[in-house]
């Protein structure tokens, strides 16, 4: 199985690799892909003090993939779009290579599974 | 979570690739066209490549060895061992490529549910150093994805 590769620095995709590797990461990211949120707001969801909540959000910060907003009160976090797109653009790559592959096991599976009687027609040629 | 057809890629770890995939087909003939030769042949490799060598000796301990040949006529290969087998269920085997340093771990499991098999495969990397030489192997560019499609995975990662 080969991945794809990028012109995107390694060191940074660890960086973003390490920061989704937490569930409770995952989901304040997927929170703040609806809009910013604050700190309290981002803790509401989850059964976690706040200061454990801004640990996560630390490490989430020093990734790059959050930042802090101009209101000086609430201080919202917001997604950072960039390395989250080149992490996903390299999981992308790594989707096609394997889709390719799967798409021909799909028509494959198919023919597997009505052996002798007539093919269907409905699958034509890409 | 999505339907037949949805290939969804999740890093659990900082050493884990996931793949998640739903077959409409029994997990009897996906365990067959994962590990029979001339089944591999017909469907492993991304598009305009070929399997031209492929070798599986189906047994705890057994090797198998793939060589997959490009549009531009070179040669990609590789190779593991099988660890454990349980048909129509679940395998983990070792690969390798013969151009990277490092071996990783392959474990593939089969669920099937009315009729349809769910494939989850679970990479695990030996380490950051091995995954950054994958990285930089500098294979075709993929298309940029959506926020919309960002959050879905995040969300399929999470739950």
């Amino acid at each position: 199985m080969q991945p794809a590769g990028y012109g995107t620095s390694p060191d940074r995709l660890d960086a973003t690799f390490t920061a989704l590797a937490d569930p409770t990461r995952r989901a304040i990211l997927a929170r703040l892909a609806s809009g910013e949120a604050s700190v309290t707001e981002l803790a509401e969801p989850f059964a976690m003090s706040q200061p454990a909540i801004s640990k996560h959000l630390k490490v989430l910060e020093r990734a790059g993939l959050i930042s802090i907003g101009q209101d000086a009160q609430r201080r919202p976090r917001r997604l950072e779009g960039r390395p989250l797109a080149e992490a996903t653009e390299w999981l992308e790559g790594y989707r096609q290579f394997w889709e390719g592959s799967f798409q021909r096991l799909d028509a494959l599976l198919n023919e597997m599974k009505t052996p002798r009687k007539k093919r269907p027609r409905r699958r034509t040629t890409r | 979570m999505k339907n037949t057809g949805t290939l969804i890629v999740t890093t659990p770890s900082d050493r884990e690739i996931v793949l998640t995939r739903v077959f409409d087909a029994p997990r009897q003939l996906v365990f067959d066209a994962f590990t029979k030769p001339e089944l591999l042949k017909r469907w492993f490799g991304p598009r305009g490549f070929s399997l031209v060598v492929c070798e599986v000796d189906l047994r705890v301990g057994g090797s198998w060895r793939f060589v997959l040949r490009g549009p531009d006529g070179k040669d990609m290969g590789m190779r593991g061992v099988y660890r454990e087998i349980a048909p129509p269920d679940r395998s983990v085997h070792t690969e390798s490529f013969d151009d990277f340093p490092g071996e990783s771990i392959v474990t593939t499991v089969l669920v099937e549910e009315r009729g349809r098999t769910t494939l989850t495969a679970t990479v695990l990397y030996p380490s950051q150093e091995v995954r950054d030489a994958v990285i930089d192997s500098g294979m075709e560019h993929g298309a940029a994805e959506t926020y919309d499609k960002l959050a879905e995975m995040l969300l399929a990662a999470t739950t």
